[in-house]
């Protein structure tokens, strides 16, 4: 999903008709505010909601059932019933989840303007972004592995013996899910697609922060046509609902996409209970790397989309640009005009190209690194935020910052360079600007990370694995590697009379 | 009374469940349904022939003329391959196309196909004879299907990176082939083109199609389709003609990457020769089968009589994998062949239109001199002719449901395809016995056993010499499942994973690297 340039945006904003200007009036009315189980819409428990706001006014925008541990066990139990040998979902052609999945893709088609809309209002992020790229991405993600659901194959295999051996990939079964808010219906798609693909059943708990585009899509699952209690949404929070869903003893797997922080507690937590499988897809310091032998303006612009894009907030925002030291001193002149010219505001106006942080928390942090930054001698070139000189035990160059807020250091030689770039827990994403064959061979082989670009940033598409080396996390999503964290792998033995090959 | 006919026309096809009969009403077709395309598609285009000549496409229903048919020869051929082959240069649309796209392509198209399911229904009928019933609730679905299943394997045909010795990065492109030429046959005319179809372009082919001369109407069709949908022009060129003219071109032509033929064993041979005369181009060739289908003592008796019916009498015996040797195991022979012969008497003869008509006429006069012949050489050769055995209309070309006992594997009627309503059934006494006299045949497309022991069915599946075994089913078939032959039933395999491989040429790129590390 190529990361549309302003002018771009501004071309395409006119082609997207029906912009509903009534979105914009408060308090927003959602049709849809509740718990999703089985199907149905259910008030929490406990009889507690949740606010939902407008992260570029602070502004109230409805409120929401809350989820806790009680709602957990209830979604748990319909999750387990929609998995039961000889259900409708465990009995259904393979070709026909394939075929509900592509239905979903049809309705995210139809419905693709309130989505984009209700992202835009619930995460701050430019609404055309949300149009172009999160929604764009959705619709693929679903159709790519409503494409695999038939073609999940295992093997027959020629064990000694006489025996006739064969695999069967089973879903794994009821599968936790959590998500974050920076992409809040794109991480949706990433999560139930291949899950549902392998044929599992679902408990997914939006972000607190953004609930509202999962609420939407629960709406789309019943219509589509999916069984009740394969897919549960149930917006909450992390300490509590996130909490339950992890300790669960009747939930097999649990995937979880946020902060390395919370990953720790997901993997403890899994520990501690049943030993269910676990992916996370965690944080990132990810090192751009750039030659002096590149195509500089368009590598300068590269950094800045791969930094500043989704207003800083990326798991593999580019936080770590390494400079060859001959192009220096142009580069972080470029750099610095080309974040003079962001264009803050209202993400639902065309022409903003940086909309606000989701919310105080995130806010205050970023501001507080900002403040280490000066503090520790970084060079403040300008903001959105703009720092060069800035060396590798700074606080700015270790931390994720998650905001708009650019590094951009200094280096001399390759193998320099390689050492600095995995000298951090992190590994999630790389990249490296450069001609030369050897170098972007060299480079990319060399580096710990998950994904490594060569003359680009940010280029992803739902047929490449993405997930991070060391603390950045563990197990592969999207492509063909996504199928093996849903699957369970049984093999069969057969005693046979005689065998042949 | 309609589900119980529907039922027994078509008992368990490719998981079509029985709920779905009762579920929606089939509509009620037209017999004359319009012919809307009846000239050659090439570019996109719709073209009369270099030569102006055309050919009648025939209703076996009554022997009559339907409409005229432009007849593409060589010179159309060319068109065609230049057409594809600029559709396929480096740098074109088509090659630059993401995968993903190809595959939504083949999506559209399938859907669009779904949306004229009935029309499409109709003509096909008209034009093969097949009763509508079927073309309806199987024929069209199963293109369906197929075609989105290819469809989602086209961003999804992968290829590797290789840990070679020595410095180097190594990694393999999987490239499509290039022009590729396909030749279809005429008795599953929609459902053949998609098999073709869908593998060819989900890897990013380009295709020139000659279909059979006596069902061209459906393919021309979905030609329109394909060019509503928005495939590029010269990706997708169909041309009506007739074996010896265009299908020859294809087979010899300088300039087609790869040939891939379904139809005759005799042809079959042809096609392999033309490829060694002229190219050297890829062939893939589906082919004649004479399937054993054996029914062991323990089977399940009335499953296994029905299931044996249908694995011969569907699509009018006109199925290249149809159970045409029914080895019965000698305790249970006489209940089986009394059972089969009072099903073979019941099933409905009659005009395809007509919903409660199980069989239809044969495809053409052609085919129907053929199995008459060779059920003359069954009573000839001694052959117990048990029911049926002549013509069962005054016009068409219906023939009756028939059944041969005491059949020796000597006799013509146990050797050779006759591709029609004829049902041969053999006597055997042991396992290892029949499962020798199975792979006594040039053949080797299909076989079926019908047993409760699992340690039979799987020496027997493990022993028979074909591409498909089926185990207390038969004609079950599946997009996902490969299908193809051994010995003279053809090479390569159609469908599933496994058919892409024969639409991909494999690149080996191999990078020199200053330091290869693990």
């Amino acid at each position: 999903f190529n990361i549309l340039t302003y002018q771009q945006h501004s071309d395409a904003s006119n082609q997207v008709k029906g912009f509903n200007q009534s979105f914009l009036i408060l308090p927003y009315t959602l049709n849809r505010d509740l718990i999703f189980i089985d199907n149905e819409w259910h008030e929490s428990c406990s009889g507690r909601k949740m606010p939902v706001h407008n992260p570029a006014t602070g502004d109230l925008l409805c409120e929401v059932e809350e989820a806790d541990t009680e709602d957990v066990d209830k979604a748990v139990q319909s999750a387990r019933a929609a998995f039961q040998l000889g259900s409708p979902w465990r009995c259904m052609d393979a070709s026909d989840r394939g075929l509900l999945l592509n239905r979903l893709a049809d309705l995210v088609e139809r419905d693709r303007l309130r989505l984009a809309t209700l992202e835009a209002l619930d995460s701050g992020k430019i609404f055309l972004m949300a149009y172009f790229v999160d929604l764009m991405a959705t619709v693929k993600t679903l159709r790519y592995y409503g494409g695999w659901a038939d073609k999940i194959q295992g093997k027959t295999i020629p064990v000694d013996g006489e025996y006739f051996t064969y695999t069967r990939h089973e879903p794994i079964g009821v599968c936790g899910q959590i998500i974050p808010w920076n992409f809040p219906v794109m991480m949706f798609a990433w999560k139930i697609a291949p899950a549902l693909c392998c044929g599992n059943t679902v408990i997914i708990k939006p972000a607190e922060q953004t609930p509202l585009t999962a609420l939407h899509m629960a709406c789309l699952i019943k219509e589509a046509g999916f069984p009740p209690g394969v897919v549960n949404v149930l917006p909450g929070y992390g300490p509590t609902a996130g909490s339950a869903i992890a300790h669960h003893m009747d939930i097999d797997k649990i995937a979880f996409t946020g902060s390395t922080a919370v990953g720790k507690l997901i993997q403890k937590a899994a520990g501690d209970s049943n030993l269910k499988r676990v992916t996370l897809e965690l944080g990132g310091k990810n090192p751009n790397i750039v030659f002096a032998d590149c195509d500089l303006e368009y590598a300068v612009e590269q950094a800045h989309s791969g930094l500043f894009f989704n207003q800083g907030q990326c798991c593999l925002a580019g936080s770590r640009v390494f400079v060859e030291d001959s192009i220096y001193e142009e580069f972080v002149c470029r750099s610095a005009e080309k974040a003079r010219n962001k264009v803050l505001g209202n993400p639902l106006v065309p022409g903003v190209d940086q909309g606000p942080q989701i919310d105080q928390k995130q806010f205050d942090k970023i501001l507080e690194l900002i403040e280490s930054g000066k503090k520790e001698g970084a060079t403040l070139e300008c903001g959105p935020t703009v720092f060069s000189n800035v060396t590798d035990d700074m606080r700015i160059a270790r931390e994720e910052i998650f905001g708009p807020v650019q590094q951009i250091m200094r280096f001399r030689s390759v193998n320099e360079v390689i050492q600095r770039a995995n000298a951090t827990h992190y590994g999630l994403a790389a990249g490296v600007f450069t001609n030369d064959i050897d170098k972007a061979l060299t480079v990319s082989s060399a580096l710990q990370a998950g994904m490594v670009w060569v003359n680009c940033y940010n280029a992803m598409s739902t047929q490449c694995p993405f997930g991070g080396f060391k603390m950045s996390g563990n197990g592969r999503e999207l492509g063909e590697y996504a199928l093996q964290e849903y699957t369970e792998v049984k093999a069969v033995t057969i005693k046979i009379s005689q065998k042949n090959s | 009374m309609l589900r119980v006919v529907l039922s027994r026309t078509f008992p368990r096809i490719s998981g079509i469940s029985n709920c779905q009969y009762s579920a929606a009403a089939i509509p009620v077709p037209s017999a004359q349904p319009e012919v809307h395309y009846n000239k050659l598609f090439i570019n996109n285009e719709w073209q009369d022939a270099v030569s102006k000549r055309s050919f009648p496409t025939i209703n076996p229903a009554t022997g009559e003329v339907i409409c005229q048919v432009a007849e593409a020869d060589k010179a159309d051929v060319d068109k065609a391959v230049k057409a594809a082959r600029e559709a396929f240069r480096f740098g074109s649309p088509w090659r630059r196309m993401d995968a993903s796209d190809r595959g939504l392509l083949l999506s559209r198209l399938a859907d669009a196909i779904e949306r004229d399911t009935a029309y499409l229904a109709e003509l096909e009928t008209l034009d093969n004879g097949k009763p509508y019933a079927v073309s309806y609730r199987v024929d069209v679905p199963m293109v369906v299907k197929c075609l989105r299943y290819c469809a989602g394997w086209a961003d999804k045909w992968e290829g590797k990176t290789i840990p070679i010795d020595g410095d180097f990065f190594c990694y393999t492109r999987h490239e499509p082939i290039g022009v590729c030429g396909q030749i279809i046959p005429w008795n599953f005319p929609l459902l053949m083109q998609a098999w073709k179809l869908g593998p060819a372009l989900a890897t990013g082919n380009t295709v020139v199609m000659k279909v059979a001369e006596q069902t061209p109407l459906t393919a021309l069709y979905v030609a329109s389709l394909i060019k509503e949908v928005g495939f590029p022009p010269g990706v997708v060129n169909i041309l009506p003609g007739m074996g010896p003219s265009a299908g020859s071109a294809i087979a010899s032509h300088m300039d087609v990457d790869k040939v891939a033929f379904t139809g005759s064993t005799e042809v079959g041979h042809l096609i392999q020769q033309a490829s060694g005369s002229s190219n050297l181009k890829k062939v893939t060739l589906e082919l004649g089968g004479k399937s054993p289908n054996i029914i062991m003592s323990d089977a399940n008796m009335a499953e296994a009589v029905e299931q044996s019916h249908f694995a011969l009498f569907f699509n009018q015996g006109q199925c290249c994998c149809a159970g045409s040797r029914t080895y019965v195991q000698d305790t249970i022979y006489d209940e089986f062949m009394e059972r089969s012969v009072e099903r073979a008497k019941s099933r409905v003869v009659g005009d395809p239109f007509n919903m409660k008509t199980e069989q239809g006429p044969q495809v053409d006069e052609q085919q129907f001199k053929k199995i008459l012949g060779y059920i003359s050489s069954g009573k000839r050769e001694g052959a117990k002719l048990m029911c049926g055995g002549g013509v069962a209309a005054d016009r068409g070309y219906f023939i009756q449901p028939t059944i041969f006992g005491d059949v020796q594997d000597g006799m013509t009627i146990a050797r050779e395809e006759i591709f029609g309503p004829v049902m041969q059934i053999l006597k055997f006494k042991t396992l290892e016995e029949v499962v020798e006299r199975a792979n006594d045949t040039k053949y080797g497309l299909a076989a079926a056993v019908f047993t409760k022991d699992i340690d039979k069915a799987h020496y027997i599946s493990s022993g028979i010499r074909a591409g498909t075994v089926w185990i207390n089913c038969y004609n079950v078939f599946g997009a996902q499942a490969p299908f193809g032959g051994y010995k003279y039933s053809g090479n390569g395999r159609e469908l599933g994973e496994y058919g892409l491989d024969n639409y991909t040429e494999v690149k080996t790129v191999t990078i020199k690297v200053p330091q290869k590390n693990s």
